[in-house]
């Protein structure tokens, strides 16, 4: 390395462009914040059934085989689009209907097939988390995912 | 082993490699889960098991670096650890959280976000167990000697624990969750954890090759400065699509791809040291993890980070093989790797004898770097089918899955030799054997004519 960076120079370009990159990582973060809320989430409301269906969305780890948006585990199809493969992101009781027949008919049983544990959720358990589904299909991803496979 | 108190860090590598065996086990058994579907479907099911997977690791990889950290700041600060028994309760406090939280998960109480499903006391407790080391490392270095290494980790353990708030925030709105989820995760693996692994790295070369430290200090310097300057930025390459601004498409694309100079610089680093390097230092085993490391580190993170990290590469292999690909080679070599790295230099030192059972380390290094590039290059292969059948062509998940059967197979078998390996591994720096398996050469061979 050149004679011209020190280690002392190398230490102070280190801080001081650290900082920098902080500080627009910051600000960009803010107005990625707002824009969430008001405009790529917006297209339905936060309503105390998405929040509802969140929470037993996570309490069931389903995160752990599934991928949702893309982020997640591998083992599982995509559920950021779920409600549009199936047809029923308009339709929030179709939405209901089909994905407690869903919930009700795991696991499949069938061997040699990949099995989705049964879960003993309330009816208002999965309303949330087709409302909850349905929030995060109409959520605006920049096009993806590519087609409706997911 | 020059202070006394550097001791405390023979249990924390104790505890690791505990959790090690366990880590590569679970990925093993999720692994035959990939192969066999029906197998413990109704008793452990498969999300359960990937978290006991991540969740050791990352844990397993933190005791690791708490552990290097009780060891090497004494050298470097010329004198004993602040208070040894704060070391051991924070130690205490970590064995508690993880064996509470693989009990919760066995029962099913977890949360949901992805690596951070630890129950909210098991959060507190890595809380508090870091805040007792930021206390405990830093009363050492400031009351001793400081140095650009001492710096550097110092720095990167703060920041890595102050990113650990973000654990405990969970905004109901699924975007917001997903952009702080970011904060912790790839801020940690790509900016601050690279700190903690370049002090590291560079503390092992000084000791190994004995080339002057104010070389490694510089190295140091302008390793760190290109990890931050683009990881930072970089952690864009995850807003493309979870609901965020359009921009993030192109100042992620941008800054990740300069995420790759950092682990070049490091790899590039290793190899020059050790050729500009006088000593010959009898303990070969750390040698070769310490440039293994810093090898697969540039090919895991670097090379297959950058294969998936352009906006319009990742649009069709986002949530992939090709992501499950990257993500093991990467941790390995960056994390894995430089770990092992440092117990390998460490355990002989801390059980105050000559190095030991080199020949079976090196041997469990090609087993577990040939299991994980093999496991790798597998899953690539998987991952690109999938991406065509499923993003191009758009066919059904469970059906493209059905077809990708056999790279599952040769996914599992790499996943044996890793687990042999990992195994190997930790016989040969637990159980010392008097005699090497192959006896060594003279010291000072005469030079070849
Ligand atoms: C015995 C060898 C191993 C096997 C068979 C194995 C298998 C697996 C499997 C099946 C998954 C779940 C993938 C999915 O979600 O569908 C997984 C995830 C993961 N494993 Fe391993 N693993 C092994 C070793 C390792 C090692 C040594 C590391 C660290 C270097 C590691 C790090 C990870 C990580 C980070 C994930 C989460 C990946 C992601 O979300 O992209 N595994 N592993
Ligand atoms: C040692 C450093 C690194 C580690 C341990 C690491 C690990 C991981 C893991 C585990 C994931 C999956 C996260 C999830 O569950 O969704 C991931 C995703 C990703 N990584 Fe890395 N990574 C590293 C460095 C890099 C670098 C340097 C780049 C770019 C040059 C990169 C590019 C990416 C991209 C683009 C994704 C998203 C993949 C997707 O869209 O599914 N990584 N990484
Ligand atoms: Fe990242």
């Amino acid at each position: 390395m050149a004679e011209f960076l020190t280690k002392s120079r190398a230490r102070n370009i280190f801080y001081g462009g650290s900082i920098f990159f902080v500080v627009i990582f910051v600000g960009m973060t803010v107005h990625s914040h707002k824009y969430v809320v008001e405009v790529s989430t917006a297209g339905m409301p936060l309503s105390d059934a998405v929040i509802r269906g969140k929470h037993v969305w996570e309490e069931n780890s389903c995160i752990n085989c599934h991928s949702l948006h893309g982020e997640g585990a591998y083992f599982a199809p995509e559920l950021g689009n779920v409600m549009t493969r199936w047809g029923v992101q308009d339709y929030p009781e179709d939405a209901f209907e089909t994905l407690k027949g869903w919930i009700e008919s795991q696991p499949s049983g069938i061997e040699g097939r990949r099995q989705m544990p049964r879960y003993e959720l309330t009816d208002e358990d999965i309303r949330g988390l087709a409302e909850f589904l349905r929030w995060a299909d109409q959520t605006d991803t920049q096009g993806w995912p590519p087609n409706d496979a997911g | 082993m020059k202070y006394q108190s550097q001791k405390v860090a023979y249990w924390y590598f104790l505890a690791a490699m505990a959790l090690f065996g366990i880590q590569v086990l679970g990925g093993l058994l999720a692994g035959w889960i990939y192969v066999s579907p029906n197998f413990l479907s109704e008793i452990l099911p498969f999300n359960v098991i990937r978290m006991i997977h991540t969740n050791a690791l990352i844990v397993w990889l933190l005791l690791g670096f708490f552990g290097a950290a009780y060891f090497l700041v004494p050298e470097e600060s010329e004198r004993e650890v602040w208070s040894p028994k704060l070391a051991y309760l924070q130690l205490i406090i970590l064995v508690v959280g993880t064996l509470g939280a693989v009990g919760s998960y066995l029962v099913g109480i977890h949360g949901g976000r992805e690596f951070l499903e630890q129950p909210l006391w098991v959060k507190f407790g890595i809380l508090v167990a870091a805040l007792i080391f930021l206390l405990n490392i830093s009363m050492t270095v400031l009351a001793g000697k400081k140095t650009a290494i001492t710096n550097v980790l110092l720095m990167g353990m703060w920041l890595l624990s102050l990113l650990w708030i973000f654990a405990f925030i969970n905004p109901d709105n699924l975007s917001l969750d997903k952009m702080y989820w970011w904060f912790v995760v790839h801020l940690w693996v790509e900016a601050t954890w690279e700190l903690v692994m370049a002090a590291i790295l560079a503390f092992l070369l000084l000791k190994l090759t004995g080339v002057d430290r104010e070389v490694v200090e510089k190295w140091l310097y302008v390793i760190v400065a290109t990890a931050l300057f683009s990881g930072i930025l970089g952690t864009g390459h995850h807003f493309y699509w979870i609901g965020l601004p359009g921009y993030w498409q192109w100042i992620g694309s941008i800054f990740s791809t300069f995420e790759v100079i950092p682990f070049f610089l490091m790899m590039s680093f290793a190899f020059v040291m050790v050729w500009k390097g006088r000593r010959n230092h009898p303990n070969k085993a750390a040698l070769l993890w310490s440039l293994g490391s810093s090898t697969v580190a540039f090919f895991g993170a670097g090379v297959w980070g950058f294969l998936h990290t352009l906006h319009g590469v990742n649009f069709y292999s986002h949530g992939t093989q090709i992501t499950a690909a990257h993500g093991h080679l990467a941790f390995y070599g960056a994390y894995v790797a430089l770990n092992l790295a440092i117990f390998t230099y460490a355990m002989p030192m801390l059980r105050e004898r000559a190095p030991y059972n080199q020949v079976l380390n090196m041997a469990s290094f090609w087993l577990m770097t040939g299991g994980m590039a093999f496991m790798t290059f597998v899953l690539t292969f998987a991952g690109t089918i999938q991406t065509h059948m499923q993003r191009v062509v758009g066919d059904y998940y469970m059906e493209v899955q059905e077809s990708l059967s056999i790279f599952y197979l040769m996914r599992f078998g790499a996943g044996a030799a890793v687990v042999i390996g990992a195994l190997l591994f930790i016989y040969s720096l637990l159980v010392v054997r008097q005699t090497e398996v192959i006896a060594p050469g003279p010291a000072n061979p005469v030079p070849g004519e």
